[in-house]
This record gives structure tokens, C-alpha cells and sequence, in this order.
């Protein structure tokens, strides 16, 4: 299946996206503690990623960066005030792997996730493409349905799992 | 109304939405749990006067076992025959490993007495093996989390199921217990598979063989009753098939 491995780097390219984004909102005013010196992800490449946002007024400029040594440096231009609600969204760098580069957005509503598009992804040979469009659905929706969607129960594998339990509980407990 | 027991050692949990007395859902679940406990007598290891301890002390012999125990074989049988192998029930000294079989048809069959006794909106929750109908209101579909196999309280995706069941299998709850049949070593190429399917034996029987055939199991199972297919191989490629719902915010209710 090492066709297919380059799916596993682009979900960790949306992860690696997703906490620079969540790190660089919280650090733009959220309210909540910033604490963006925890986020320690080693990647291979670093290149500078970008942010734009359609808050109004953007005129503060922070310029403190999300990311330690993790990909997606948000250089977000919020006001702290309306970070809470304005539509916000996070470009990644762009990561070189063995298949190719691999970018993704990411669009946030407040701290919620809305949209993760795939700005650039392999593409050299017919097989690529065509596992992408397969693959690259499930990516964006799956990080989408951990964000937002309420959970009613849990499927894993379980057998005496205090683990279990506990998820089953905050199952309910989300209720 | 939500019920919860432990059987099998396990927490099974469920969840009645019907607008219904009271009294008769408490019924209705109370006699889903009973199915629950007696598979449990029937088919536990650990007790050595279950049928499935009497027959294994003779050695596997089938003669005079009861319906249910014979039920039980065929399915694992059947779902032996379609892996190739790679799904097994026999014990290299003859004797009936079941596991891979009870507790999903045990579930299922909890849940199709839920729907005996009337009932139209239910999720029952047998240690991670799922069952659904109907809604859990406002008539959205119910939203089943997959647990994502490298932690307890993360979530691989949440579903949208309206009815049948999923199941997933991993070794991360109970270590390498799942033998690929045809070597005998512990399948080791998927962290998790996880199948939707029309019905929870289905569901549970599938995914312990996905899990056990590895990564071309996923596809594979599209053919032998699955309705969708996802899981996450050793080096974390995630694999998806079929139909899969995924559960979106604006379905909220």
C-alpha cells in the first residue's frame, strides 16, 4: 500500500495546519491563555505559511508567530475582539513529501473548523490523481465531523476498557 | 431513556428515544439486556459450565449442541470460507474460538428484540459494537464517533447512521489478539477497521476479518456486505470505502 501513504502525509499536513491555526487563535485574543511554546511538531520543511481574514477592521497587526518549529506559521492580522466570531482562514505551508508538495487551508468560524480545502496536492502521474479524488473527500470531512458534529455513541474496539468507559461517559456526558 | 450494564464484562449501554411509557421501554431494554446475558452463559470462556466451555472440553464435537451455538458456528463458518481464511473460529486443538462472533450477533439480536417490542429510535452500544434505528430526534440520523485507534479520547470521524450497525476492530483494547488465520501470527497491518453494515453480525463479523486480511480487506468487504469500510493502516494511511457519512455541523440537533 506505499501508493497510498502519501494520504497519511496529507492528513498530517491538516492536523499540522489545524494546531498552528488553533495555537495562532488563541494567541489573536480568543481569551484564553496563549501558550504557542508548546507546540513543538517536527517537519522536514518550514516555509512561511499565510493568513487572511474577512473580519472588519483588521488594523492590529500581531506579529508573534503560531508555530515553534510546526509547518503553518499563522501571522494572523485580527483584531483580538472579533477573532471570537470572524471567519478566519489559515493557509499552510506547503510541505514537500515523496509525492509531491501538499498545501491545505483551513477555515475557521471562531475556533470551529468550517472548510479544510486542499490548496495544492501530488499530482504527478494518473494514479495520483486518481487516488486524490478519493481520498481527499474523506480527509477534509473527517477533520471537519471531529469539529463540529455531536456524538450520540462510540464504535471501537473494546474489551474491559477503562478507556472505553471513560469515552463512553463523555459520550453521554455530551448529551 | 438510557440504560447501562455490564455483560461479557463489558459496558453495554442502551439508548431509547421513543416518546413511549416508561415502563415499557425499561421492559423492552430489560429484555434486550436478558438476550445480552444469556449469549454470555451460553458462549463465555471463563465459565467452565457455558456450552461453549462443555463443547471445547470435548474437543470442538458439534453433536447435540444447542440451535444458537450451531447458529453461531455456521455465521463464523461462513465468513471463514469468504476471508480465504484469514478469519477463524477453530483453535489449532480443535476447539471454537467465538469471539470473533459473539458479541456482535449477541448485540444484533439485543437490538432486534428493541424492535420486538415496538420500539423505532434506539442505539445500543455493546462495548464499541453499535446498532441503530431510526433517530435520536428532531429526525436526523444518529452520529456514531469511530474511536481513533492511538487514543481513547480522540475521534477518527463521527457517521451518520439511520440503520444497521458498526463495528470496529483493533488490537489497541486488548494487544495482538487478532490471529490472520492463515499464518497464525497476529494481523498486524491495520491499527483499525472499522465496517458499516445493515446489520450489526454483519458489521462485527466483517470487521474482525478486514482486520485480519489488512489493508485489500477493505475493499474486499464491500463484496460480502458491507456497506462502507474505514480504517487506518500501520503507517496511519487512512482507507476509505463505500458509503461513508460523515456527520457535518449544519446536521446538528
Amino acid at each position: 500500500m506505499n501508493s497510498k501513504s502519501w494520504r497519511g502525509t496529507i492528513l498530517f499536513a491538516v492536523i499540522l495546519v489545524t494546531m498552528g491555526a488553533t495555537v495562532g487563535l488563541k494567541l489573536y485574543g480568543v481569551g484564553e491563555q496563549a501558550s504557542s511554546a508548546q507546540t513543538s511538531v517536527h517537519v522536514s520543511t518550514s516555509a512561511s505559511g499565510s493568513t487572511t481574514s474577512t473580519s472588519p477592521s483588521a488594523t492590529s497587526t500581531p506579529s508573534a508567530s503560531a508555530s515553534a518549529t510546526a509547518t503553518p506559521s499563522a501571522t494572523a492580522s485580527a483584531p483580538a475582539a472579533s477573532a471570537a466570531t470572524a471567519t478566519k482562514t489559515v493557509t499552510g505551508s506547503a510541505v514537500d513529501t515523496r509525492y509531491g508538495p501538499v498545501q491545505v487551508k483551513v477555515t475557521f468560524s471562531g475556533t470551529t473548523i468550517t472548510a479544510v480545502d486542499t490548496v495544492q496536492y501530488p499530482s504527478e502521474s494518473g494514479r495520483d490523481v486518481e487516488i486524490n479524488s478519493q481520498a481527499l473527500p474523506i480527509l477534509q470531512q473527517e477533520t471537519l465531523s471531529k469539529q463540529s458534529a455531536q456524538i450520540d455513541t462510540v464504535s471501537g474496539a473494546t474489551y474491559t476498557s477503562e478507556g472505553y468507559i471513560q469515552s463512553l461517559q463523555s459520550a453521554i456526558d455530551q448529551r | 431513556m438510557r440504560f447501562l450494564e455490564t455483560v461479557m464484562g463489558i459496558p453495554m449501554s442502551i439508548d431509547v428515544r421513543d416518546a413511549r411509557d416508561p415502563r415499557a421501554v425499561t421492559q423492552a431494554a430489560e429484555r434486550a439486556f436478558a438476550v445480552l446475558r444469556d449469549a454470555d452463559e451460553r458462549f463465555s470462556a471463563y465459565r467452565p459450565d457455558s456450552e461453549l466451555s462443555r463443547v471445547n472440553a470435548r474437543g470442538g464435537e458439534l453433536a447435540g449442541v444447542s440451535d444458537d451455538f450451531r447458529e453461531v458456528v455456521e455465521l463464523g463458518s461462513a465468513m471463514a470460507r469468504a476471508s480465504g481464511g484469514a478469519f477463524r473460529i477453530r483453535r489449532p486443538d480443535g476447539g471454537w474460538d467465538l469471539d470473533g462472533v459473539v458479541k456482535g450477533w449477541a448485540a444484533d439480536r439485543a437490538a432486534r428484540t428493541l424492535a420486538d417490542e415496538g420500539l423505532c429510535d434506539y442505539c445500543l452500544n455493546a462495548g464499541g459494537d453499535v446498532a441503530v434505528a431510526g433517530s435520536p430526534g428532531d429526525d436526523r440520523p444518529w452520529h456514531v464517533a469511530v474511536r481513533s485507534p492511538d487514543s481513547a479520547t480522540d475521534l477518527l470521524a463521527v457517521l451518520e447512521e439511520r440503520r444497521g450497525g458498526v463495528a470496529t476492530s483493533g488490537a489497541y483494547e486488548r494487544g495482538a489478539h487478532i490471529v490472520d488465520g492463515r499464518t497464525g501470527a497476529p494481523a498486524t497491518q491495520l491499527r483499525s477497521a472499522t465496517v458499516v453494515a445493515d446489520d450489526l453480525t454483519t458489521a462485527d463479523l466483517l470487521a474482525t476479518a478486514v482486520f485480519a486480511l489488512g489493508p485489500h480487506g477493505v475493499r474486499w468487504a464491500l463484496g460480502h456486505g458491507a456497506r462502507a469500510v474505514l480504517a487506518v493502516a500501520a503507517d496511519g494511511t487512512l482507507l476509505g470505502v463505500g458509503e461513508l457519512a460523515f456527520a457535518r455541523e449544519d446536521t446538528e440537533g
